[in-house]
């Protein structure tokens, strides 16, 4: 587990020992701390919460923010719900697309990951995204791909 | 010294507001200028973020669509004094939008630190929940229930009711759980108090929690708002602090204890049920009802199940009194709703008003009517399971029944508009997509029935045996509507069938085949 041996991650996941309603939380550490979820994490997490791995894997399996690799440098958001599609979000999906980028594939080229998300919370200033958590709101291509230079740099 | 208020709300951080927030300051410093930078909610004046306010003598003054570039032209005119600039409002509180509204909820968004309770206390904090602790439970409960509020995420059910079976229910253990998984596209309130206002939140859930008996307090979050869960839990230390929040409440014998929990991605899980599976580490699959949460709900436990803005609503209610609430509103809708405006709209944003206000006055005399300068075709309010109506909905006014007796609901009251561009065809089945997509797979009408749902659709927009398309269409929207566990499959038939009745040319069908 990259930098991580299993015992720090045990270390993080202390306050969870024996706790089976720790799970989600379990799962939402490993992530923060290795960026995705190993298979391997899965046993720990299975074993110091008490639970079989059956159940912890139906719930990493349940939640669409869970990983099972790294991610890219950016992960960039786009939302695709329906406030941001009376906003054009079409067109800028597109524009993405000739980029080669297939946010509703979630295509990874460049150090840059792209996906689509169900609403940001930014409805009024449509389209919305988010790159590595940071809003950007009336996105356009141009407005995206300055937010992920600095972060790929 | 002056005081310069540049929002830390999401919505002006994604327009720029903490590089002019920090430009701000360099300059400041540089030039050696006594400046406070206060980083405020926002006053839900949304198209014009970031809208930067410079406290001045007459009042706060704002200025519109501040960009980094424009920080030394502004600081040339003279604006830490309110000089004028193209992009100068004049007083903020002067400005037609927000003046014209009834901000109780909302009162303190935009105005205060959201991160200071000294600033809290002295606009009216504080005060429902010390005049909540020198009451008897059952006087807290009678209160919210005389005030009329019903619950803001959107089924509309009279919160002191809730309560009242809450706190009538033994048990060793009661919760009070927030819903904060403000998924419906188009809605934003939650997200703007509680990253504008916090406090009112918490001091909402500690009332709650008082009223009914309850010791533990759980603020589900979703994921996509990583300010404000990190505004909630900054605001929950200092609660802790200062004695707000942990083994007695204000020096009383309340106890409340106080957690942010995240979601993970999942639309369903704003459904209460599912809701309560997430906070328990499960799969967010939702539950059968009854029995209720009320009676056994997280853990088997009696629980509160609120979403922020009711919760939001209470300390001003305990404050201010039941009657004075009540007094707003009609009907059997009281008090005021947060409406969003959102989509393709001129002026969107927070527009907190008592119920009764007209959709049309909403969209065209408070938004202005689209952004794209284009007709209004539809507008879907409550989010994707709230119906699309169309401008011959323009005098229903705002309301939970006199919406549901136009086809519409009001849901968490978001409204999303559409210009006439948009195909309704493509938005029913996106309708129906997005349940194939969130659903948690419980049951067979949602599950299946979506999937089913969009194929239908495209068999009816390709013009395939349209009659029986048609008729197969309806059939599967009843058993949806009547088959499902929860609101998730029980009504995506809403937008749907809405959009089809009122444009069934978008869908290509022919005169005659309906």
């Amino acid at each position: 587990m990259s930098n991580y041996s299993e015992e720090s991650i045990l270390n993080y996941l202390g306050p969870y020992k024996g706790d089976a309603s720790a799970v989600l939380r379990s799962l939402q550490v490993v992530q923060e701390l290795l960026g995705y979820v190993p298979d391997s994490a899965l046993d720990l997490i299975a074993k110091n919460c008490n639970v079989s791995r059956a159940e912890v894997y139906g719930v990493f399996t349940f939640y669409s923010d869970f990983r099972s690799t790294a991610p890219a440098k950016a992960v960039v958001k786009v939302c695709v719900a329906e406030a941001c599609q009376a906003s054009g979000c079409a067109s800028l999906i597109s524009e993405l697309h000739d980029k080669g980028y297939d946010i509703h594939k979630g295509t990874v080229k460049a150090d840059i990951q792209m996906e689509q998300t169900f609403c940001l919370g930014n409805c009024a200033l449509g389209p919305a995204a988010m790159v590595n958590g940071a809003p950007i709101g009336r996105a356009t291509c141009e407005k995206i791909f300055a937010a992920t230079k600095a972060v790929t740099a | 010294m002056t005081k310069v208020f540049v929002p830390m709300d999401s919505a002006a951080l994604s327009m720029g507001a903490n590089e002019v927030a920090a430009s701000i300051s360099q300059h400041a410093v540089k030039n050696g200028l006594d400046v406070t930078v206060i980083r405020n909610g926002s006053r839900g004046m949304l198209w014009l973020e970031p809208l930067v306010e410079v406290e001045t003598e007459a009042g706060r003054i704002g200025y519109a669509n501040v960009s980094v570039d424009q920080i030394p032209e502004l600081m040339a005119a003279g604006w830490l004094t309110g000089g004028s600039h193209d992009s100068c409002l004049g007083l903020v509180e002067e400005q037609d939008f927000f003046k014209n509204q009834t901000r109780i909820t909302f009162a303190r968004v935009g105005v205060t630190d959201p991160l200071s309770i000294a600033d809290y206390e002295s606009h009216g904090g504080l005060k429902g929940l010390r005049t909540a602790i020198a009451m008897a439970p059952e006087k807290i409960v009678a209160e919210v229930t005389d005030s009329g509020l019903r619950g803001r995420g959107g089924a509309g059910f009279p919160a002191g009711i809730k309560w009242n079976t809450v706190l009538n229910t033994e048990s060793d253990q009661k919760y009070v759980c927030c819903n904060a998984d403000e998924g419906d596209s188009g809605t934003f309130a939650d997200r703007m108090l509680m990253e504008g206002d916090p406090f009112t939140l918490i001091e909402g859930m500690i009332i709650a929690g008082i009223a009914v008996g309850a010791t533990e307090g759980l603020i589900y979050v979703r994921s996509e708002y990583p300010h404000a869960i990190d505004v909630l839990n900054q605001a929950i230390a200092i609660a802790n602090e200062n004695k707000l929040l942990g083994t007695s409440v204000l020096g009383s014998k309340f106890k409340f204890n106080l957690e942010v929990r995240v979601g993970a991605g999942s639309y369903v899980c704003g459904e209460e049920t599912a809701m309560l599976e997430s906070l328990e580490g499960k799969r967010g699959m939702v539950r059968a009802k009854p029995p209720i949460p009320a009676l056994v709900g997280l853990f088997g436990k009696p629980t509160v199940i609120n979403n922020v803005m009711t919760l939001a609503a209470v300390p001003m209610i305990l404050a201010d009194g039941a009657s004075s609430y009540q007094s707003f509103g009609m009907d059997r809708s009281r008090g005021t709703q947060v409406f969003q405006l959102a989509g393709n709209i001129l002026r969107g944003g927070i527009v907190e008003l008592p119920f009764g206000i007209t959709l049309g006055e909403l969209v065209n005399t408070v938004g202005g009517g689209t952004r794209s300068g284009r007709p209004v075709k539809t507008v879907q309010i409550g989010g994707p399971l709230g119906a699309y109506l169309g401008v011959e909905s323009w005098d229903v006014p705002m309301g939970y029944e006199s919406l549901a007796q136009a086809g519409g609901m009001l849901g968490h009251g978001g409204i999303v508009v559409f210009d006439d561009t948009v195909n309704m065809a493509k938005q029913a089945r996106f309708a129906m997509e997005f349940c194939a997509e969130e659903s948690c797979g419980k049951c067979t009408p949602c599950r299946i029935g979506s999937t089913r749902g969009v194929e239908v659709i495209d068999r009816i927009v390709a013009g395939e045996e349209q009659s029986k398309n048609l008729e197969l269409l309806e059939d599967l929207c009843e058993v949806m509507t009547d088959g499902s566990l929860c609101a998730m499959g029980g009504l995506t038939p809403l937008p749907v069938r809405s959009a089809l009745k009122l444009f069934p040319a978008d869908f290509g069908i022919k005169s005659g085949a309906k």
